[in-house]
């Protein structure tokens, strides 16, 4: 699948949006004292840049952005509406926990638990798009979704590390949840690579002609000569090496790296600490960026077997 | 609205006959003019007589090459919309411009409610359905909604472009959804079946097999009769040996 770079963008910064808004509220539930204050708003100020520049990204692909809101009408069936409508439901807890936490008043805990509970919602829909297309075989399993809700907790758990650390108030508590919830993430895409790299594809040019029963089915002529909207959208083909470097980038950047980060930070200075969470930071985006890149690039759509892909 | 009627009052669809298919591509030329000026149009083609020309289909014949017992054959197969029972295109829609009418099961796209997000040609196996990116919108085959009702033309011309394009008869038009039409008992008669059943898709649109071809035995070429040929051909043959 031919990986947009909005899409990219879109998943990897409202991901990490929206698992900072459900971690802050983990936070505020445990009655952490922290989040009461100005670096939960600075918190929450952070999540909205990140879910608002992901939503706006994300309807550059569209061909026609100013009828977006028509995305909101058929939640019944479609997992893009129900994404649109839970991102923009979630705006509202979220804006009102914002408010009470600049007005200082004290925090109804409904407000945290709602935001937490839409905010994840959100990421589920996200991640139900591509798992429910029965098109893509390195898509259509439960193991994308859980992928997509782990990396959104670890990253938002990476950016609330980095702002405690930075506030210093950060202690070995968090250092751990994060390391904790970056190793869940990690073993969980670990384990998403090694299966699909051993599934059957579901359909093949037997079935997909239906000429299978007459003996092996190869592609002889192509319909045109030159490229199409379907091998573009559908056609795209990373190679395999590539792909395994990649994967080790990912590998080392999203997880790896971000985890020792948290754990050192523990045990160096405060000052050093926030050097290294600041490092943290950036290798977790473009580690990111590099495991999303290939979420699309990895997979293959049952369109290309037509073409004796 | 996306959601899926819970049936058809018809089946309104083609069967393709791989046995009779030239792949002479008239089909997808005939639909090309068709549609160009029909519900969907243009159909746009960018760069058309440039390097890397490209442009929107709702038709394209593929050729493959199957190796039989008897040998390698070559088949012909036109590859569009199936106007599926259970179309995934449709439900996926965010914004019900994706539809599947319930009067005769055609599945269409709303110009004016597409987004173009391109979710519904990711959930089609077919590759039924290509963007235009001129547009902004998805395009896909619409089985000539403009001409199988259209009162201006005469009655034998009410099918789709590719049907009447077709010059050997492998297209049929009709309603799959009446056990007595013609292309339901095309379908009985010939084993015909569904692409990618694997997919869940239940297709309206039907492929008819190729038909086994008669076992030819080559028989042995008649000896030359006389005595004279016979000693003529010995000598050539010691000759050339």
């Amino acid at each position: 699948m031919n990986p947009a770079y909005s899409i990219v963008f879109f998943t990897t910064a409202a991901g990490a949006g929206y698992g900072l808004i459900a971690i802050l509220a983990l936070y505020a539930a445990s009655g952490d004292a922290a989040s009461r204050g100005a670096l939960a708003l600075t918190a929450l100020a952070l999540a909205a840049v990140l879910v608002s520049a992901g939503l706006l990204s994300s309807t550059r692909h569209l061909g026609h952005p100013e009828r977006a809101w028509r995305a909101l009408t058929q939640w019944r069936s479609s997992w893009l509406s129900r994404e649109g409508v839970l991102a923009l439901a979630c705006y509202l807890p979220a804006l009102a926990w914002a408010r009470q936490l600049w007005r200082g008043t004290g925090v109804d805990p409904i407000l945290p638990l709602a935001s937490a509970a839409l905010a994840l919602a959100t990421v589920y829909a996200t991640a139900m798009i591509y798992a429910s297309l029965k098109t893509v075989d390195a898509w259509h399993r439960g193991a994308v979704p859980l992928n997509y809700l782990l990396l959104s907790l670890a990253s938002g758990a990476v950016l609330w590390l980095a702002l405690r650390q930075w506030s210093g108030v950060a202690d070995a508590r968090d250092a751990a949840v994060t390391a904790a919830l970056l190793a869940c993430a990690g073993l969980a895409k670990w384990r998403y690579w090694r299966s699909i790299d051993r599934q059957a594809p579901t359909s093949t040019l037997a079935s997909a002609t239906g000429l299978g029963a007459l003996g092996a089915v190869s592609s002889l002529a192509w319909p045109h000569t030159e490229q199409n909207y379907l091998l573009k959208e559908m056609g795209y083909v990373l190679a395999r090496r590539h792909a395994r470097k990649l994967r080790r980038i990912a590998a080392v950047c999203a997880f790896a790296l971000p985890a020792l980060a948290a754990l050192a930070s523990v045990a160096l200075s405060d000052a050093a600490g926030s050097v290294l969470l600041g490092l943290a930071v950036p290798a977790l985006a473009l580690g990111l960026i590099v495991e999303r890149w290939l979420f699309f690039a990895e997979a293959k759509h049952a369109v290309a077997v037509f073409y004796g892909r | 609205m996306t959601m899926l009627p819970p049936s058809t009052t018809r089946k309104l669809g083609l069967v393709i006959d791989l046995d009779t298919c030239v792949g002479c591509h008239a089909c997808a030329t005939s639909c090309k003019e068709w549609n160009d000026a029909g519900y969907s149009a243009p159909l746009t083609d960018t760069d058309p007589y440039g390097a890397a020309p490209d442009g929107v289909w709702f038709n394209r014949v593929h050729t493959y090459e199957v190796q039989t017992a008897a040998g390698s054959k070559t088949v012909n197969f036109p590859r569009s919309c199936l106007h599926c029972d259970n179309a995934p295109c449709v439900t996926v829609c965010p914004t019900g411009a994706s539809f599947k009418r319930a009067a005769d099961g055609i599945v269409l796209v709303d110009a004016d409610k597409c987004i173009g997000c391109k979710l519904c040609s990711w959930a089609c196996p077919y590759g039924a359905r290509e963007y235009d990116a001129d547009a902004g919108v998805m395009k896909k085959c619409t089985l000539c909604v403009d001409r199988i009702y259209n009162g201006n033309l005469p009655e034998a011309a009410r099918v789709p472009a590719c049907v009447a394009a077709c010059p050997t008869g492998a297209r049929s038009f009709g309603d799959l959804g009446d056990p007595a039409s013609g292309v339901s008992r095309l379908v009985r008669e010939r084993g015909g079946y569904d692409l990618m059943p694997e997919q869940g898709c239940a297709p309206v649109n039907k492929y008819l097999p190729p038909r086994r071809a008669p076992e030819l035995a080559a028989s042995p070429l008649p000896r030359p009769a006389g005595r004279f040929e016979t000693a003529l051909l010995r000598w050539i043959d010691r000759i050339l040996t």
